[in-house]
C-alpha cells in the first residue's frame, strides 16, 4: 500500500551553503519575474514568445501557470532555469539572479519535465543513484534518500525494474522522485499529469500536496483546470506570452464569470431563449459548436423555462461556475494550432 | 547560452556524467569490445595476410606490418565516430539524456567535455585494441608502441569533436550519411591507411591531408616500425588545430541547438 506521507522520512537539506533552512520561513519570494521579455529568432517582425512577463512565486505555496498551447509557459520554466537567453526583464530563483546564478539555483530546484527523460540504461534506483551524482551528492547520501524517495513514489517493489517495464504512471512517479534527489526548494513541473490516467494523476496530486505540506515551493504547468483548481494557491494566466490574469483561483472565478452555468446542449430555439432571457435577470451566453453556456448570478428563471420543456431544447446542465469557464473566457475558444 | 561563442570550459562536472556513460557502457560491454576487436582484425588479417601475400613489399615492409599502423587509427576512428554520431545523437534527441542532465546544476560545457572525453576514450579503447593484437601476433614489438597511445588520445579528440559538430546539426539518423559519404569513407580509404599517400594525384593527397585520420597514420605507422615520424611536429600541431576548432565550432552548434 501507498504510506500516506512518507516525505517526512527524507533526510533534511544539507544546503550548509544557503540560506535554504530559513528559506521557508522568510519572506523571501522563491520566484521573481520582473519584465521577462523574450523573441525567438532575429526578425523584430516577429511576434514577442514573452512580452513584459512579471509575476511572483512566494515561498512554500503551489503556484501554477495557465495557458493555451504556444502561450509562452514552457519557455518561461526554461528562462527560470537559465536554459533560454531572453532580451530583457530580471529573474531571481531562490535569491540567485538568472543566468548568472543559474547553476546554483539548479541545484536548489528539482524539475519535472514534461516529457519524460528517464535513463533507459538503468534500472529505477539506478536512475536515482546516477541522477544524484550530477548534483554532486556523495554515494552515502545518495543511498540514504533512496529508500524514503522510492516508498515516496511507491515503487519500491519496483526499485530493480527497467525503464521500459514501467507503467506511464510509475515513469512520471520515478520522474518526481528522481527531482527529489537533492531535496530540493522549489519544484519546477511542466505538466506533471499530462497523459496519466485518472488513477495515476490523483496519486501524483496526493504526491504533490504532500510535499506543499512539506514546505517546498511548487511551480507548475498544467492544462487541467481541475488540477489547477485543486493543488495550486494562486495562478497565473498566460496568453501570448503577456500576463492575462493572476490570482487564487476562487478569485479568477470570482472576477471574471458569473457564479453559474447553464449548459444547454442542443437543438434549442435561440429567439425563444434570447426572448426568456431578455425578461428575466442579466444572462450572457456563449456558444461553443452546439452547445450554449449562460452565465448568470440568478439562473432560476432560466431553469423554470427550460424544465417546461418548451422550443426543443435538449438535455441541459447547471453547474456551479469553474477555472475551465475562466480560462476560456480569457483565452477565448479558438483552437491553438500553432504550437 | 545560445549566443555564447566562447570555447566551451571543463568542469568538474562533467566527471559524473562520465561516470553515467561509463556505468551504462558496462551493461553491455563483452558485446561491444568484441565488436571493436574482431571488425578490425578481420581486416587486418583479411588484408594483412590475404592481400599482403600477394604483394611486394609496401615502403620497405611486409604488407601486413605497413597497414597495422593505419588500421589502429581507422579503428580509433570508427569507434570515435560511431560513438558521437548515432549513439550521442540517442542520448541527445531519442532518449533526451542530456535534457534531463541539463535540468540539473550540470553546465552544457560540462556535458560537452564529458561526450568529448569519452569518445576520446573509446577511441583509444579501439586502437589499444589493435595494438595488442600487433604485439601478440608480433607484427610489431617496437618500444615505440609506448607513444601511440598519446598520438591516438589526441586523434580520438579530433575524430570525436568532428563528430559532434554533425550530431550538433542532425536532426535525423539520416543526417549521418552525408557525414560517412562526404568525410569518413574519403578519410579511411584515401589518408593512407591501406596504402602510401604518394600513390595518390598530389591534390587530392593534399586535399585528404586536411583530414584529421592522415596526420594520424603518419604518425602512428613509423611508430610501429620502430621509426621516428617525419615532420612530427607539424603533423601534431595539425591534430590539435583541428581538435580545438572543431570543439569550438561543436559547442557554438550545441549552444544554439539546445540553449534557445
Amino acid at each position: 500500500m501507498i504510506p500516506v506521507d512518507p516525505i517526512e522520512a527524507i533526510p533534511a537539506t544539507d544546503h550548509a551553503d544557503s540560506a535554504t533552512n530559513t528559506a521557508a520561513a522568510a519572506p523571501e519570494p522563491a520566484v521573481q519575474v520582473a519584465g521577462l521579455c523574450k523573441r525567438h529568432g532575429q526578425a523584430t517582425a516577429q511576434p514577442m514568445t514573452l512580452n513584459q512577463l512579471s509575476f511572483t512565486v512566494r515561498s512554500g505555496e503551489c503556484f501554477g501557470l495557465l495557458g493555451p498551447n504556444g502561450a509562452g509557459k514552457t519557455t518561461t520554466l526554461r528562462a527560470l532555469l537559465g536554459l533560454t537567453p531572453f532580451d530583457d526583464g530580471r529573474i531571481d530563483v531562490l535569491g540567485h539572479p538568472i543566468p548568472a546564478q543559474a547553476r546554483q539555483a539548479r541545484k536548489r530546484t528539482g524539475v519535472v519535465p514534461q516529457m519524460d527523460n528517464l535513463d533507459p540504461e538503468f534500472s529505477v534506483e539506478e536512475n536515482l543513484r546516477v541522477f544524484g551524482r550530477y548534483f554532486g551528492l556523495k554515494r552515502p547520501q545518495i543511498a540514504e534518500r533512496i529508500p524514503a524517495l522510492l516508498e515516496f513514489s511507491a515503487l519500491t517493489g519496483k526499485r530493480n525494474a527497467r525503464i521500459d517495464e514501467l507503467s506511464g504512471g510509475m515513469q512520471r512517479r520515478l520522474t518526481l522522485a528522481r527531482a527529489l534527489i537533492n531535496n530540493p526548494d522549489l519544484l519546477v513541473m511542466d505538466e506533471p499529469t499530462t497523459g496519466l490516467d485518472p488513477q495515476a494523476r490523483h496519486l501524483i496530486w496526493a504526491r504533490l500536496s504532500a510535499l506543499r505540506d512539506s514546505g517546498k515551493t511548487l511551480l507548475l504547468t498544467t492544462h487541467f483546470m481541475d488540477e489547477a483548481e485543486r493543488l495550486c494557491d494562486r495562478l497565473l494566466i498566460i496568453d501570448h506570452g503577456r500576463a492575462v490574469d493572476e490570482g487564487s483561483p476562487r478569485e479568477l472565478i470570482a472576477r471574471h464569470v458569473e457564479p453559474e452555468v447553464v449548459e444547454i446542449h442542443s437543438g434549442v430555439d435561440r429567439t425563444w431563449l434570447d426572448q426568456t432571457i431578455a425578461v428575466g435577470p442579466p444572462v450572457r451566453v456563449e456558444t461553443s459548436g452546439e452547445r450554449l453556456y449562460c452565465y448568470t448570478a440568478e439562473p432560476a428563471q432560466l431553469l423554470a423555462a427550460l424544465h417546461t420543456g418548451a422550443a426543443g431544447a435538449g438535455p441541459f446542465l447547471h453547474r456551479p461556475a469553474n477555472l475551465e469557464d475562466v480560462f476560456l473566457r480569457l483565452t477565448g475558444r479558438d483552437l491553438r494550432e500553432d504550437a | 547560452m545560445a549566443g555564447d561563442r566562447r570555447f566551451p570550459r571543463p568542469g568538474r562536472g562533467s566527471v559524473a556524467v562520465l561516470r553515467r556513460q561509463f556505468l551504462a557502457w558496462r551493461k553491455a560491454a563483452v558485446s561491444t569490445m568484441l565488436g571493436d576487436l574482431i571488425d578490425p582484425l578481420i581486416m587486418l588479417l583479411a588484408l594483412g595476410y590475404g592481400l599482403g601475400g600477394l604483394l611486394p613489399e609496401v615502403d620497405g615492409v611486409t604488407y601486413i606490418v605497413y597497414i597495422a599502423g593505419g588500421l589502429v587509427c581507422m579503428s580509433a576512428l570508427w569507434a570515435a565516430t560511431f560513438e558521437c554520431t548515432f549513439s550521442t545523437y540517442s542520448r541527445l534527441r531519442v532518449q533526451r539524456i542530456w535534457d534531463a542532465l541539463l535540468n540539473t546544476p550540470l553546465g552544457l560545457d560540462e556535458v560537452l567535455w564529458a561526450e568529448l572525453a569519452w569518445g576520446t576514450l573509446k577511441a583509444l579503447k579501439a586502437g589499444i585494441f589493435i595494438l595488442l593484437v600487433v604485439v601478440v601476433l608480433d607484427i610489431s614489438r617496437q618500444p615505440q608502441l609506448l607513444l601511440v597511445p598519446p598520438v591516438l588520445a589526441l586523434a580520438g579528440l579530433t575524430f570525436t569533436a568532428l563528430a559532434l559538430c554533425f550530431t550538433a546539426l542532425a536532426r535525423s539518423y539520416d543526417f549521418f550519411i552525408y557525414y560517412f559519404t562526404l568525410l569518413v569513407t574519403p578519410m579511411v580509404f584515401l589518408s593512407g591507411v591501406f596504402f602510401p599517400m604518394d600513390q595518390l594525384p598530389a591534390w587530392l593527397a593534399a586535399a585528404v591531408s586536411i583530414l584529421p585520420l592522415a596526420p594520424a597514420a603518419e604518425l602512428v605507422r613509423p611508430l610501429l616500425l620502430g621509426q621516428w615520424p617525419a615532420h612530427a611536429g607539424p603533423w601534431l600541431a595539425q591534430l590539435a588545430i583541428t581538435a580545438s576548432a572543431a570543439i569550438w565550432l561543436m559547442a557554438i552548434l550545441m549552444r544554439r541547438r539546445l540553449l534557445r
